[in-house]
């Protein structure tokens, strides 16, 4: 088992964000992720300029793989999209069809992320004849469907040719809209954003009448108000033939939440635990073919 | 351009074709599709029949099977589309990569539309659906601006279905999770969103509260109507506000944009709802039969009329309709 770090899913500002790679580049995890995948319209770094930070990242020996946009409106969303599949050097992941259209193309490998819809072996299997070595397993799956996919590929025989990632840390991407949330909830209009988004690093929880952490919006981007917590779950993750847990970066403790997971997937601790680091309760119920909200592990599951 | 209009059952296809429907489509009685509801859709007798009925009054059959399988239930899939293509249908509806590959080296000779729900959004997805499995037709996503679906359409590899009418998705189709995160069932794995097992309503002294597995999704006044509680569609709290803050309760209505949508070369026009009711099919499909026609007439003198807009505001959920993303109220 591996681990890997997701791409920043909030607008944060360029600093902060050259700090972040600055500060987990010598991290356990061996995989980083990077690029915007939620809204074309922030430019804390230009698609060239994530191409030069991956690049000069891609030094430290880690794969760097450049994440595309999950949602593609305009045509200059499209050349953004473009620009990083034509990078010429780092692996891409694919976040909607038009990207792994764009590899394809150029018949090179790439990986599918969270938000393409592969529910069955035979998607994958699609997906692989065009170049997929790795996906990311959809957050609304469960252990069981994994196994029977994972099953499934090894009897049509590409299992041993492509890696799973499953989406392991953090607050879920659940939906995708043309509309803002964030300046809907300031009253302004999305053209004349002002990128308000920055002033939500972790986004804006949307709770319940009640005070229930629901969801959590960030921009047109409506994500899990719970925080997907699946280290309890890495031994069975492990047996189904997980290769690597995804931790999607958070504003606090990123660093501290890496170091508790690689203790515990080197068995160097059985301790799973990571309450003080959380800023809205677990959750683990998608994996346990639950509701996503749901919660109950709190230990490591054998 | 022609009408794509909704059947949830005989009766509801019947009226469709009756009032001027150039295609109707349906869905199996089961999960294949993405409007699972208890009591709708067809098994392959009325199926048959309504294949018959249509194609004896020259309008088509489609079927949506725009659900994602999972490997316990890819027989059901399978099966669907063998059953689909069996029965005479003109077109499959498909959302899944993997059914779509099964459906072209199958059923080569029956056309593919790629579903809604397959999220196809830029012309590079679209030449991914076209050169895989040679789609005649894309339905797209009720995210685009009309500029946007101008653009699309000017490049597009295959022919585009646009929604007209009904009721509005906020999120882009095929990618929301909403309704799993809260109650384990999702329109891609179930063909369901906030499915009616999950929901309560729950009268108080101070009014009804629905809840979706028990989350409250909203609390009414006793002088507010109750809404269905769908996922997105509650009032919530962000920072001590609690207001609609994902979307309000709309309908989507596009009619008076139909010279536009023929302008960009839009080939099929979609309306939503196999889950309402005969009254509903029939009023509808009336008004765009009627309002289609005088706009491929004279596109140029083309008004929408308000007795039309009247009689569509009748049947629409919620108070008030809008054009959706296609003019981008919210920008």
């Amino acid at each position: 088992m591996r681990l890997s770090l997701g791409p920043i899913l909030y607008l944060w500002s360029r600093q902060t964000i050259e700090d972040f790679y600055q500060q987990h580049i010598d991290s356990a995890v061996d995989v980083i992720y990077l690029g915007e995948t939620v809204c074309a319209k922030r430019r804390s770094l230009k698609p060239a300029e994530w191409i030069e930070l991956a690049k000069e990242l891609a030094k430290s020996g880690k794969q760097i793989v450049l994440s595309t946009l999950a949602l593609i409106e305009a045509g200059s969303d499209l050349s953004s999209v473009r620009q990083l599949c034509n990078n010429g050097e780092l692996l891409v992941e694919a976040n909607e069809m038009g990207a792994v259209q764009l590899m394809a193309d150029q018949k090179l490998p790439f990986v599918a992320g969270p938000s393409l819809n592969i529910y069955n072996a035979y998607t994958l299997k699609q997906l692989h004849n065009q170049g997929l070595t790795r996906w990311v397993m959809p957050v609304e799956l469960n252990a069981e469907t994994l196994a029977d996919i994972l099953s499934d590929a090894e009897s049509l025989g590409f299992r041993d040719q492509i890696e799973t990632e499953v989406f392991s840390y953090g607050r879920m991407p659940l939906a995708y809209s043309a509309r803002c949330f964030t300046t809907r909830y300031r009253n302004i209009s999305k053209d004349n954003c002002q990128f308000v988004c920055q002033d939500y690093p972790e986004g804006l929880p949307m709770d319940s009448q009640e005070g229930e952490a629901f969801f959590n919006i960030n921009g047109i981007q409506t994500q899990s108000g719970r925080i997907q917590h699946l280290l309890p779950h890495w031994h069975q993750m492990q047996e189904l033939g997980v290769d690597l847990m995804r931790i999607s970066p958070q504003p606090q403790h990123t660093g501290e939440i890496i170091k508790r997971y690689n203790e515990v997937i080197k068995r160097e601790s059985q301790d799973t635990d990571i309450q003080q680091y959380l800023s809205a309760p677990a959750c683990d119920g998608y994996w346990r073919g639950q509701s996503g909200m749901d919660y109950i592990a709190t230990s490591e599951q054998h | 351009m022609k009408l794509v209009c909704p059947a949830g059952n005989y009766p509801m296809l019947k009226a469709a074709v009756d009032n001027g429907a150039d295609a109707v489509y349906i869905g199996f009685k089961d999960d294949t599709n993405a409007r699972h509801f208890a009591g709708l859709n067809f098994n392959d007798g009325t199926a048959q029949k309504a294949v018959k009925y249509a194609h004896d009054r020259g309008a088509k059959v489609y079927v949506a099977i725009n659900t994602y399988p999972q490997p316990a239930g890819w027989k059901r899939w399978q099966k669907a589309v063998d059953v689909a293509a069996d029965i005479g249908i003109d077109a499959l509806i498909v959302a899944d990569t993997g059914v779509l590959a099964y459906a072209t080296e199958k059923h080569p000779q029956l056309d593919r539309h790629l579903s809604v729900q397959g999220s196809a959004t830029n012309v590079e997805a679209l030449r991914f659906y076209k050169e895989q499995f040679d789609i005649q037709r894309a339905v797209i996503p009720r995210v685009l601006s009309m500029a946007q679906v101008k653009q699309l359409a000017d490049n597009s590899p295959v022919e585009l279905e646009v929604f007209g009418f009904g009721s509005l998705c906020v999120m882009v189709e095929g990618r929301c999770l909403l309704s799993s995160y809260a109650t384990g069932e999702s329109p891609n794995t179930c063909g369901a969103c906030s499915p009616a097992k999950a929901v309560r309503w729950v009268e108080t002294p101070t009014g009804m509260e629905t809840r979706l597995n028990n989350v409250l999704i909203d609390r009414f006044n006793a002088d507010e109507k109750a809404g269905y509680p769908v996922v997105c569609k509650g009032r919530f709290t962000v920072e001590g506000s609690t207001y609609h803050a994902l979307e309000e309760p709309t309908s989507l209505n596009t009619l008076e944009l139909l010279p536009q949508l023929q302008q960009a070369g839009i080939k099929a026009i979609k309306i939503e709802g196999r889950q309402r009711s005969t009254a509903y099919v029939s009023k509808v499909v009336k008004v765009w039969r009627e309002a289609i026609d005088s706009c491929l007439n004279n596109p140029q003198a083309f008004s929408a009329k308000s007795q039309w807009m009247q009689d569509l505001a009748s049947v629409s959920e919620g108070t008030q309709t809008t054009l959706g993303a296609y003019n981008r109220p919210w920008q």
